[in-house]
């Protein structure tokens, strides 16, 4: 992490007190009881205690407070529900953690536009829950979308089962309120589509809270489908399962859901859930498709025709709204699952080509033998997006090492085959050294000048997403010519 | 005389011409670096089919893209295509074509608006300018689109970002900052294009004299169906003459609301959605497959405004605030019509003066909206606005121009005066 300002810690009490000036003084917590349920998020593996927490109520006090930081160079980490699996939002024992949790209102439903207006740390279901009497929906569901607010969506492009037909966050907002380091306010995007100039609004989603605080969203809402089924497709093999995907896709449909389990996880979700999982084939797909009663059936029909081709070994279609459910059952309990056969699992989450499945998978298993750790396979088949769960027990030093050796490895072999190092979870800190296996060093030297744009100083989020210079230049893989580092002029974080 | 060396003296032979057609990724790194090396401005464009879009510039050197052309590789199962920024789009439409896919986000071919013929440009010029057409407000803009690119920075060092997959957050989002930056902030050279399968069947309900208001309460409730349209335009009666199809049995102003899909259900929902909006029979009639497509087509393309002398701005405000635009520009000489179900106003302008662009700016802006010069006499062109920015974002932009392109060697002042 970026090396702690000493200055910073022995000022603490003055800038707690100094704060108290900005935002009503209950908002700041800074003794330890009040700060350590912040030294994490859901990448519980890294813990770190801010040097205070502060809540502000308002976009102004955000501003203010960002102003302030960054006149004394105080670092600091927003935070919205602190769902994030990469680290997004750890804390730095030097910073300030911007925790946005009072930023809690729905603002406006406005069905003429099609589009809610909320504040950042609306959850990403009550969007949904806000509008669902009228029959609409918020489309990105990623899995945590009971606790993950609508803010930290943006910073990390949250993504879900639906991505390939209804796409990720990006494709689903209209506009953003944000503060920027230095305390500007200003507003990317709105309710007209497309604002012209440079899309800031494109930049700063995903961006991992870097760039700027988000202080507001506006998102596009649509109509609930009016037809939801799904088919249960076992297979003898994983070409088989990979062959079908392919085809369904060439052949023109475009599911709203298509998912892959491998034979581990098809039995160790099906124990659990007992969703009725065919558990002697080696990759189980659901797919589903929604629209109109007669557009679902022609996909449905079509999805079956391809499926007995690619040799299906048994296939069910959802009769009900509740069989359909309990497909998805098992599969939405793949989490807690693995959680019974081992102590503890590491969710890895890369994108890779659809046709590359099977080499994919191949590659993990020897992985997984080479490692002697147990994985489990999800594949988001629609969009690429591949979730192993690998199986092991935190207590035990050497199996934690051995466990993100294991992951690693995985990721490099996503991005060599095409793919990419995160495809809905973002790098935050679990996947910053990586970086240099998807970019070279000028590729990220672009990306950081755009940090310094924003924030010269490197105060908002520092230590995430790009990798520490000397860690890089360690692995050979940032070119330092001479002892002399490029850009010069570019602070290093 | 090594390989490079070669390479060296043959680009620099060029140097002297005014304008490069690099053949290779090299010859156009070798260009960038000169020019970077020597402050010298360049001008970017492909087939010209959107290059009187934007401001005037000065530019010593024009960098043509057209000769660095060809997809690079087309996968229909991936579902993306890659190409070198200088392929001519028609190459990778009729490309998708044979396998029955499609650019979902319909570019709009600007050649009609400018010459009177089709000219649909390159694949990087229609990624840096991101013009959707009508079926934006279902599946995105173009920027939507783009999964991934090569390109050169201002320094004509490599940068990249984005893949061939659909779900990719590693770094920050380029391919959207890019998209739309009308090659100001960097040069494109390969993109990675997300491709779609083309609907099996499409049909247009046409909706015959509608006022308004009224059209606005129907394309309302049509994009607030669940029978899911994917085009929704207004055209006033004064376009009646360009709209002669069989399957039309009136005359004047209409609606066209496109739904498309698999056979069956495209024929229930375009029943269902009749019934929702209250049609009586007299009052629709319906374009079938062919039909339809080349109405979406001639809408695309704004062949209404085919070669006309006219000056257009592309207006665009929340579909709520419409009626009242329209109702305030109606004291103007204009003649429109509306897409994106509503929220796009296609605006064409006679006897237009800075007084009136500033009043029709103003405008817009009470109504959440913003507008981009598209058409204009030459005359005006220097002392107008083509692009709106306040002063926060001017800021931003110039940072972030700076962090691309430091010494403003790209479409320098395309976009924004200084930018």
């Amino acid at each position: 992490m970026p090396k702690v300002d000493n200055s910073i810690l022995s000022k603490r009490d003055q800038i707690v007190s100094d704060v108290e000036k900005i935002v009503d003084p209950k908002n700041v917590l800074s003794h330890i009881d009040e700060i350590k349920p912040y030294e994490t998020d859901a990448l519980a593996a890294y813990k770190q205690v801010p040097l205070m927490v502060v809540l502000p109520e308002t976009v102004k006090e955000v501003s203010k407070i960002l102003k302030y930081c960054n006149e004394n160079k105080i670092k600091v980490v927003p935070r919205g529900a602190g769902t994030g699996l990469s680290g997004g939002s750890l804390p730095l024992q030097d910073c300030i953690l911007l925790a946005m949790g009072k930023f809690n209102k729905v603002l406006e439903l406005d069905f003429e536009n099609r589009c809610v207006v909320t504040q950042p740390c609306v959850t990403n279901l009550a969007i949904t829950q806000a509008v669902q009497d009228k029959g609409f929906y918020y489309a990105p569901d990623p899995s945590s979308q009971i606790a993950c607010s609508i803010g930290g969506n943006v910073a990390e492009n949250s993504g879900g089962v639906h991505s390939l037909k209804y796409g990720a966050t990006t494709n689903n907002l209209l506009g953003i309120e944000v503060v920027l380091m230095d305390g500007t306010i200003t507003r990317f995007g709105g309710k007209a589509m497309d604002a012209e100039g440079y899309d800031f609004l494109g930049l700063m989603t995903g961006s991992e809270g870097l760039l700027g605080v988000i202080t507001e969203v506006t998102v596009k809402i649509l109509k609930t489908p009016e037809v939801v089924k799904a088919a249960l497709v076992g297979f003898p093999t994983i070409e088989d399962a990979g062959n079908c995907v392919a085809e369904i896709i060439a052949g023109g449909c475009i599911p709203a859901g298509m998912e892959i389990m491998d034979k581990a996880l098809t039995k160790a979700t099906n124990d659990y859930s007992k969703a009725g999982y065919p558990t002697d084939a080696e990759a189980m797909m659901i797919v589903e498709f929604d629209g109109t009663e007669h557009e679902v059936e022609a996909y449905i029909e079509k999805v079956k025709k391809i499926s007995e081709k690619n040799n299906s070994s048994s296939l069910k279609i959802s009769k009900s709204n509740e069989e359909r459910l309990k497909f998805w059952a098992g599969r939405k309990a793949a989490f807690p699952a693995c959680g019974v056969l081992a102590p503890d699992y590491m969710c890895m989450d890369g994108s890779i080509p659809r046709g590359k499945l099977a080499e994919v998978l191949k590659e993990i298993t020897r992985l997984s033998k080479k490692y002697d750790l147990p994985v489990a396979n999800a594949f988001h088949a629609g969009d690429g997006n591949l979730h192993p769960l690998i199986m092991f027990d935190a207590n035990n030093k050497e199996s934690l090492k051995k466990c993100e050796e294991f992951g690693a490895d995985i990721l490099k072999y996503c991005v060599k085959v095409g793919g990419a190092l995160t495809g809905e979870h973002g790098v935050g800190i679990e996947k910053r050294e990586l970086m240099c296996e998807a970019f070279n060093d000028k590729d990220i030297q672009q990306q950081l000048t755009i940090k310094v744009a924003l924030d010269p100083n490197s105060l908002l989020n520092p230590g995430k997403v790009y990798p520490i210079l000397r860690k890089c230049a360690e692995e050979g893989r940032v070119h330092v010519h001479g002892g002399k580092t490029k850009f010069p002029d570019i602070p290093r974080f | 005389m090594s390989m490079e060396e070669k390479q060296n003296s043959q680009t620099f032979q060029d140097f002297n011409q005014n304008t490069f057609k690099p053949n290779s990724r090299e010859e156009i790194t070798q260009i960038v670096k000169n020019c970077y090396k020597k402050n010298i401005p360049l001008e970017i464009n492909g087939l010209k089919s959107k290059h009187k879009i934007g401001r005037n510039f000065q530019s010593e050197k024009t960098l043509n893209l057209s000769n660095y052309s060809g997809i690079i590789e087309y996968k229909p199962e991936e579902l993306y295509i890659k190409a070198k920024a200088g392929t001519p789009l028609k190459t990778i439409i009729n490309e998708l074509d044979k396998n029955n896919q499609q650019l979902a986000f319909e570019p709009i071919d600007f050649g009609f608006l400018f010459k009177g013929e089709s000219n649909l440009g390159t694949i990087g010029g229609v990624i840096s300018c991101n013009f959707a057409g009508p079926r934006r407000f279902k599946v995105g803009s173009a920027r939507d689109h783009l999964l991934g690119f090569q390109g050169l920075n201002g320094k004509g060092e490599t940068i990249k970002s984005g893949g061939t997959v659909v779900k990719n957050v590693t770094g920050y989002d380029l391919c959207k900052l890019l998209s739309g930056s009308f090659g100001t902030l960097s040069i494109l050279t390969e993109l990675s294009i997300k491709v779609l399968p083309k609907p099996e069947m499409s049909k247009t309900l046409i909706i015959n004299n509608p006022h308004l208001k009224k059209t606005i309460e129907y394309l309302g409730s049509a994009l607030s169906s669940s029978t899911d349209p994917s085009g929704g335009v207004f055209y006033p009666e004064y376009f009646e003459k360009n709209f002669i199809f069989n399957d039309l049995t009136h005359k004047g102003a209409l609606i066209g609301i496109r739904i498309e899909g698999p056979t069956n259900s495209v024929d229930q929902r375009v029943a269902r959605l009749c019934k929702e909006l209250n049609l009586l029979r007299d009052e629709y009639s319906i374009l079938e497959h062919e039909q339809s497509s080349i109405f979406w087509n001639k809408t695309k393309n704004l062949e209404v405004f085919s070669n006309s002398k006219g000056n257009l701005l592309r207006v665009v405000v929340p579909m709520s605030e419409t009626v009242n635009m329209i109702q305030k520009l109606k004291a103007y000489d204009i003649n429109y019509f509306l897409d994106w179900g509503g929220s796009l106003i296609w605006l064409q302008i006679e006897d237009l003066n800075l007084k009136i662009l500033k009043e029709i700016r103003d405008i817009t802006q009470k109504h959440s909206g913003y507008f981009t010069i598209i058409k204009i006499e030459e005359d005006l062109k220097a002392s107008a606005d083509i692009f709106t920015i306040d002063p926060i974002k001017y800021k931003i932009s110039e940072k972030i121009k700076k962090s691309f392109d430091p010494k403003r060697i790209f479409n320098p002042g395309k976009m924004y005066s200084g930018i």
